[in-house]
């Protein structure tokens, strides 16, 4: 598509402005999809938050009578909505839990994640020198080698109990807010807002707390928006191969990993959490896309 | 020029030191080393030379250095399972692993990039929508569960291919498929926003204003600059060619690196995770080099820059 | 007349590194500059790009230390950066950039950003505070109602107006001002201008203005110093230096304001050479290589600043009479 082109399609577009009515202008800044996919992490939400009142069954309850049913829409019965496992227990019910498992480690690694690498970055550009390459060459390393492989090898030598496997998660990705945060503050403090309410005689805490911080915010929370969905398939993805969440504990990534087996005798126990992680991914992702082009205005 | 490949040599460097700085410390924390890396039957006389090896009554300085010593050696210490060195079990299974990688990265270029391009110059059009739709599914889909998804359909109900195991280069197609369409996936997205920025750039419309016929707009100036970040993720790319199919290599049995560590890492086999770690980074340090490499050649602005006084 | 900010024979030197095995050379940034700024009066600080203006300001205020030289600001010296005095120190001297969209907070609006140094220094009730900001934004020359405004939404004459109003709700005795208009259209320029005078007479301050632009610097200006590569070369009031340049540097400045019709007999002089290097400076006096009246003297030995015929100062060989004068000028 050439220039010329380009240039007559926004003339054509601009003419057609007048036509269209407020839903359409509304459906012009929050487009369908990015609707649906807040509606599926509000419901994901919900679901994490009220697991336990929501869930039809314990999660560990077994039904041996009814092992292996398949979901109401194949030929099951509604005790079973989304169908049953090995055991007997309850699809739906394991399928809730998990989704408050998994949501609650990605919450809880991307709030360390981006703490972590917030304030090593700010330290960075407030007090350059030493510690700014100390930190540089941290973030060289973690840029550097393929986390999964550093995941892997913290938990063969350390085990994965579960407050160390979020920790662990929470080592992904800092090393974007942390280069983020340097490069926003370092140009904010050398011709900046930060440097002149520094010469007004403003302290540090003013200065990064009611100034930096929120001028950075806003980018820092589309990385967060980037940084979560990778966490849920990094986790789901070490689960699945047996050395994230541990039984009986049950994460998304685990029910998959179980449901394996099953693959073709009952392929609903893998299917369901398997749509839930693509769903919430895609559905952040989304989001994320759709904050970042909203925050800047000066976009393609 | 030359200073800037010293520097980049440099940093080379202090990566794989503080690599092995980490697998040191981590193997420190987690308890006795030699019981660690040492296999269950070994001998106590075999014991006793390991910890003389690795100095482990000695000061801890004096360890760091020999275990950097041991690692330069290659001597990482053994299996736990059948007694082997780590580093000939693991170097066994690299062949193993490339078979898939190795296809699975020309996949990923040969589809990756040029959808991308193509994205990006049919900006917004049907084509760019399909392509980003397809893009971001294979960038949210886990691998795992791309993986049994095409062995659900293609092996289980279709019958066509083989599900396990890596008996013919039939059973790598299923393998390759998904490695190559995850990072094709990812590859377009960011070929199309690195193609995007730059067509976006004054120079373009001044080539096209010159009377430049567009194509050669697009192959003279927009596809060689929008080389430029693309190399880095490719560098990325092949590093991960040899520890990159984990996932991929577990769900499917091949027997490459990354099932191997799955396997050391339930069974705590110490030795074989320290191994496949310091080879991994070993093998990301010589990409990023090259890449850096590459980028002081492609990048003319790194070529000629000098540091002059003021 | 007891001087506010006292400026004694300040030299500001960097090494830069220029490879790897060299011994670094030094950056003469600032190389011998002493100056006085009297109380409500207005000291213009005059050179091209590289002279060391802007460095000059920072040693002033005491953002970087001085090689080796001092400042005294209301008879003391100065306390060290980023220390608890340094900032107390903020409320009399204050300095403002030339851009002024950089230097405001763009989430917070006018008025918050004016009041800020109010709370910063624990002074005032917040309603005190809203009242004095308010009053000052009037002081500027801002109607009431741009108040709620955020910085991107106002013109850069009335950004540049709110950034006053934010130095100036402290009553500093000092406002270094950096370029403050250069990034002004023409029109406004002279407004703004304008405002600083009016600033002047109300409040009592004294700047210390830098800019490259000699026009601008005449309407502002009591006393004007002429900087090339670190040195003051002229140094005096404005109307004498514009009518009467004593020094070869400030005739080609002076020969280059654009005038309307150009008066027969003023010729333009352009400078002939390269561009000053401030690691490389010339032995003798700096100027010489491109110097058009240049002689032997000014290759070897270094021009004082000295008081001219009329009380100006000026270092150079030639305008004092010590070397012979060559026939064409």
């Amino acid at each position: 598509m050439t220039p010329q082109d380009t240039a007559t399609g926004v003339l054509q577009n601009a003419a057609a402005e007048p036509a269209r009515g407020a839903v359409a202008r509304f459906l012009d800044s929050w487009p369908p999809a990015v609707l649906a996919a807040l509606a599926w992490i509000g419901g994901m939400v919900f679901v994490a938050l009220f697991a336990d009142s929501l869930a039809p069954y314990p999660y560990t309850a077994l039904d041996l009578r009814a092992r292996l049913s398949p979901p109401v829409f194949i030929g099951g019965d509604w005790r079973h909505i989304l169908g049953s496992d090995e055991l007997g227990r309850d699809v739906l019910s394991r399928l809730i839990v998990s989704i408050r498992m998994s949501v609650l480690i990605a919450f809880g690694a991307t709030v360390i994640s981006a703490v972590l690498g917030t304030s090593l970055g700010l330290l960075a550009a407030h007090f350059r020198g030493r510690i700014e390459q100390v930190v540089l060459a941290l973030v060289d390393f973690q840029a550097s080698m393929p986390f999964l492989i550093i995941a892997l090898s913290v938990l063969a030598f350390f085990g994965n109990a579960l407050p160390l496997f979020i920790a662990l998660m929470g080592f992904h990705g800092w090393e974007r807010y942390a280069r983020i945060a340097r490069g926003l503050t370092i140009a904010a403090n050398e011709q900046g807002y930060a440097n002149a309410v520094r010469q007004l005689g403003a302290g540090a805490a003013r200065i990064y707390g009611l100034h930096v911080l929120p001028n950075i915010a806003s980018t820092l929370i589309v990385t967060m928006t980037l940084t979560f969905p990778e966490i849920i398939l990094l986790e789901s993805g070490l689960s699945f191969l047996g050395l994230g969440v541990q039984p009986p504990m049950t994460s998304l990534g685990n029910m998959v990993g179980y449901g394996r087996e099953y693959i073709t005798r009952a392929p609903w126990i893998m299917l369901s959490p398997a749509t839930a992680i693509v769903l919430t991914t895609l559905s952040i992702s989304l989001v994320g896309d759709w904050l970042r082009d909203r925050l800047d205005p000066t976009l393609r | 020029m030359l200073r800037y490949l010293l520097s980049r040599l440099l940093r080379a460097a202090l990566t794989i030191v503080a690599v092995v700085t980490f697998a040191f410390v981590v193997l420190r924390l987690s308890g006795d080393p030699a019981l660690l890396i040492m296999s269950v039957d070994a001998p106590p006389e075999a014991i006793d030379a390991f910890r003389a090896a690795w100095g482990l009554d000695r000061p801890l300085w004096e360890q760091y250095f020999r275990y950097f010593l041991q690692v330069a050696q290659g001597n990482l210490g053994q299996s736990m399972r059948d007694g082997r060195p780590a580093l000939t079990v693991v170097l066994e299974r690299v062949p193993e692993t490339l078979a898939l990688t190795l296809p699975a990265f020309a996949t990923k270029l040969l589809i990756g990039i040029p959808a991308g391009v193509y994205a990006a110059l049919n900006r917004n059009r049907l084509a760019d929508r399909l392509t980003m739709v397809l893009s971001v599914a294979g960038f949210t889909v886990p691998s795992f569960v791309l993986a049994l998804l095409l062995v659900l359909i293609f092996a289980v109900n279709l019958g066509w291919l083989p599900s396990g195991g890596a008996e013919s280069w039939r059973h790598a197609i299923l393998p390759v498929i998904t490695l190559g369409l995850s990072g094709a996936a990812i590859l377009a997205r960011f070929t199309r926003s690195a193609m995007l920025e730059v067509l976006g750039q004054p120079y373009i419309r001044a080539a096209s204003a010159k009377g430049l016929p567009w194509r050669r707009v697009i192959t003279d100036h927009a596809l060689p600059n929008a080389a430029i970040p693309t190399v880095t993720i490719i560098g990325f790319m092949v590093g991960s060619l040899v520890a990159g199919a984990v996932v991929v290599e577990s769900v499917f049995s091949w027997p490459g690196v990354g099932r191997l560590l799955v396997v050391a890492v339930a069974n705590r086999d110490l030795a074989i995770v320290q191994t496949i770690l310091l080879l991994v980074a070993f093998t990301m340090v010589c990409a990023n080099l090259v890449v850096d490499m590459l980028y002081g050649w492609i990048d003319p602005r790194l070529r000629t820059a000098r540091t002059q006084g003021a | 007349m007891n001087a506010l900010l006292v400026a004694r024979d300040l030299v500001r030197h960097y090494p830069v590194r220029t490879g790897l095995f060299r011994r670094p050379l030094r950056l003469r940034a600032v190389d011998g500059v002493s100056f006085v700024v009297p109380p409500a009066r207005t000291l213009a600080l005059v050179g091209e790009s590289g002279c060391g203006k802007t460095t000059t300001a920072k040693l002033v205020l005491g953002l970087i230390p001085a090689t080796s030289g001092e400042v005294t600001f209301a008879g003391e010296p100065l306390p060290a950066p980023h220390t608890s005095a340094w900032r107390a120190a903020r409320r009399r001297m204050q300095m403002i950039y030339q851009d002024p969209l950089g230097a405001l907070d763009r989430r917070l609006t006018v008025l918050s950003q004016v009041m800020e140094p109010l709370a910063i220094h624990s002074i005032g009730t917040k309603p005190e505070r809203r009242e004095r900001a308010l009053a000052l934004l009037d002081a500027v020359g801002l109607q009431p109602h741009l108040a709620d405004r955020y910085p991107h939404e106002l013109s850069g004459g009335q950004r540049q107006r709110v950034v006053l109003a934010r130095a100036l709700i402290l009553e500093p005795a000092l406002i270094v001002a950096d370029e403050p208009v250069s990034a002004l259209d023409v029109s406004i320029q002279a407004q703004v201008l304008n405002l600083f005078e009016d600033l002047q007479a109300r409040f009592g301050v004294a700047y210390l203005f830098i800019s490259h632009d000699l026009k601008v610097v005449r309407q502002v200006a009591h006393e004007v110093a002429v900087m090339y590569l670190g040195r003051i070369v002229e140094q005096g009031p404005p109307e004498a230096l514009f009518r009467d340049p004593a020094h070869p540097y400030t005739r080609a400045l002076v020969s280059a304001i654009p005038v309307v019709r150009r008066r027969a007999g003023r010729e333009r002089i352009v400078l002939q050479g390269d561009p000053p290097n401030p690691i490389a400076l010339p032995s003798g006096c700096a100027f010489h290589p491109r110097c058009p009246v240049a002689v032997a003297t000014c290759r070897h030995e270094t021009p004082a600043l000295k008081p001219w015929h009329d009380g100006r100062l000026v270092a150079c060989h030639v305008a004092h009479g010590e070397a012979a004068l060559p026939q064409a000028a």
